[in-house]
């Protein structure tokens, strides 16, 4: 038996089944393979905390997380406290991590309350406060966990980006660019938030000046650096008053 | 006795070099230009698109009397979509740090009009067999390209081959950095990525002069 192809019916029920079928098969893998992928963001949250209090296995030039499968451990074991900041006040919260930072962003646009999640490191004694931030790149996001301490004097950070332009402004998550942060102060000399700026016309290309709110641009990514210049002023400004309370209890 | 026919392996053959989808064909520049300028990108996305192609060639292949011809375009991009979305989930789930690399690449695969080429132009008319060495042997040829202007592009742009630093520290001004050699920087933009496709097809055509057209 030949089908006509060309009648209309033909193409009508043709093309319904198409969609019932890859609809369903979609629906099928996307539903079994869920589990394993929410799994795998939460661990590599995880990681990226970790990274940046300074818990990594980073060698002489390439970033390296911990192990997928010490991650958990491992942020049990560093992470002592997790906070979320909301009204004012902060609040201990074990779930902190699982507070997505986009949502939170899109909440504070419709004008409700934006809660802050931050990570209470310690590391050989020293505390450092953690924060996850979030901005626009050239394409798409671009984000970053920022570990200070209660000076707001940057001590490790791991930026990340969605889509932003190979060898360029995807260098963001090289270690040359990172480490840079290292030291950097995002308060200046009278206790004032101004944030880090990744600067073009930095005079000081090696980061030696580790107080003067800048560090040195990537050639070729002006847009990346400017969005993460201006996610750093916008997102880590919201900690300040948390820093200011602590000072005060300290 | 060949494990494929003359024929066949022509199927396979004949897209790396004489009738390269790239360099003769000139089709899927656009993500020649956009994902080479590190090899690492290159080489993960032609083993993508050696497996869209593969199966994407057998699937349309399998269903091509049954495809009503008005909307047998919409039926290959919906075939396309549905083997990128599988790829991209699996990816997720199985190797994350591989598929967070790739983020956008793996959507583009949608676009790439090799593909669409093939599909429309070899499976809609052959059998399955055939059609999927063709669709390996044209993303082959595609991957061959890919991965020799990601070569080029990340070692003169970066000074590095799949994220290793072959030529020394630029920092430090090691290795040939010592004796005054810069990156180019500008390797890392798109147009070179046409000038380094524009000088493979130099080389090739005057290696074989049959390629040339006559005007």
């Amino acid at each position: 038996m030949a089908i006509n192809t060309e009648k209309n019916s033909y193409t009508i029920i043709f093309s319904i089944l198409m969609v019932i079928v890859v609809g369903a098969l979609l629906a099928t893998i996307a539903q079994v393979l869920k589990p394993t992928i929410t799994e795998n963001k939460r661990i590599e949250k995880q990681q990226n905390i970790l990274y940046a209090m300074g818990v990594n296995e980073n060698d002489e030039s390439s970033a390296n997380f911990v192990a997928e499968t010490d991650a958990a451990k491992l942020f049990e074991q560093y992470i002592t406290e997790q906070l979320v900041i909301a009204n004012g006040s902060a609040q201990a919260d074990d779930k902190a991590y699982l507070i997505d930072v986009k949502k939170e962003q899109a909440k504070a646009k419709a004008g409700e309350e934006r809660r802050l999640p931050l990570f209470v490191g310690e590391k050989d004694g020293k505390k450092y406060y953690i924060a996850p931030i979030r901005g626009k790149g050239l394409w798409d996001a671009v984000w970053a966990y920022v570990a200070m301490d209660e000076n707001m004097v940057v001590q490790g950070a791991y930026f990340d980006h969605q889509g932003e332009t190979a060898g360029l402004g995807a260098n963001i998550k090289e270690r040359y660019f990172m480490d840079d942060f290292i030291g950097e102060h995002l308060l200046d000399a009278s206790g004032n938030f101004v944030g880090i700026a990744i600067s073009k016309s930095n005079a000081d290309p090696l980061n030696k000046d580790k107080q003067d709110n800048e560090v040195d641009a990537i050639a070729g990514a002006t847009i990346t650096g400017d969005g993460v210049s201006a996610m750093i002023r916008n997102d880590l400004k919201l900690y300040v008053p948390f820093f200011k309370n602590l000072k005060k209890t300290n | 006795m060949a494990l494929l026919s003359k024929k066949d392996s022509k199927l396979i053959l004949d897209p790396l070099a004489d009738n390269n989808p790239i360099t003769i064909q000139v089709l899927g520049i656009c993500s020649a230009l956009a994902i080479t300028a590190q090899l690492k990108a290159s080489i993960v996305m032609s083993i993508s698109v050696i497996f869209v192609m593969g199966v994407g060639n057998i699937v349309i292949s399998l269903m091509r009397n049954i495809i009503p011809s008005k909307i047998r375009i919409i039926v290959q991009l919906v075939v396309v979509a549905t083997l990128v979305i599988i790829v991209d989930q699996v990816l997720k789930a199985f190797s994350y740090q591989l598929s967070k690399e790739l983020g956008a690449f793996i959507g583009l695969i949608i676009t790439n009009c090799i593909i669409m080429g093939r599909f429309e132009a070899f499976a809609l008319g052959n059998g399955v067999w055939r059609s999927f060495l063709d669709g390996i042997g044209n993303a082959l040829g595609y991957g061959v390209i890919l991965i020799i202007v990601g070569f080029f592009r990340e070692l003169l742009g970066s000074g590095t081959l799949l994220g290793f630093p072959v030529l020394g520290d630029p920092i430090a001004k090691s290795g040939v950095y010592s004796i005054g050699y810069e990156n180019n920087g500008f390797m890392l933009l798109a147009p070179m990525a046409l000038i380094v496709v524009g000088i493979i097809i130099w080389v090739q055509r005057s290696r074989n002069k049959a390629l040339i057209e006559e005007n």
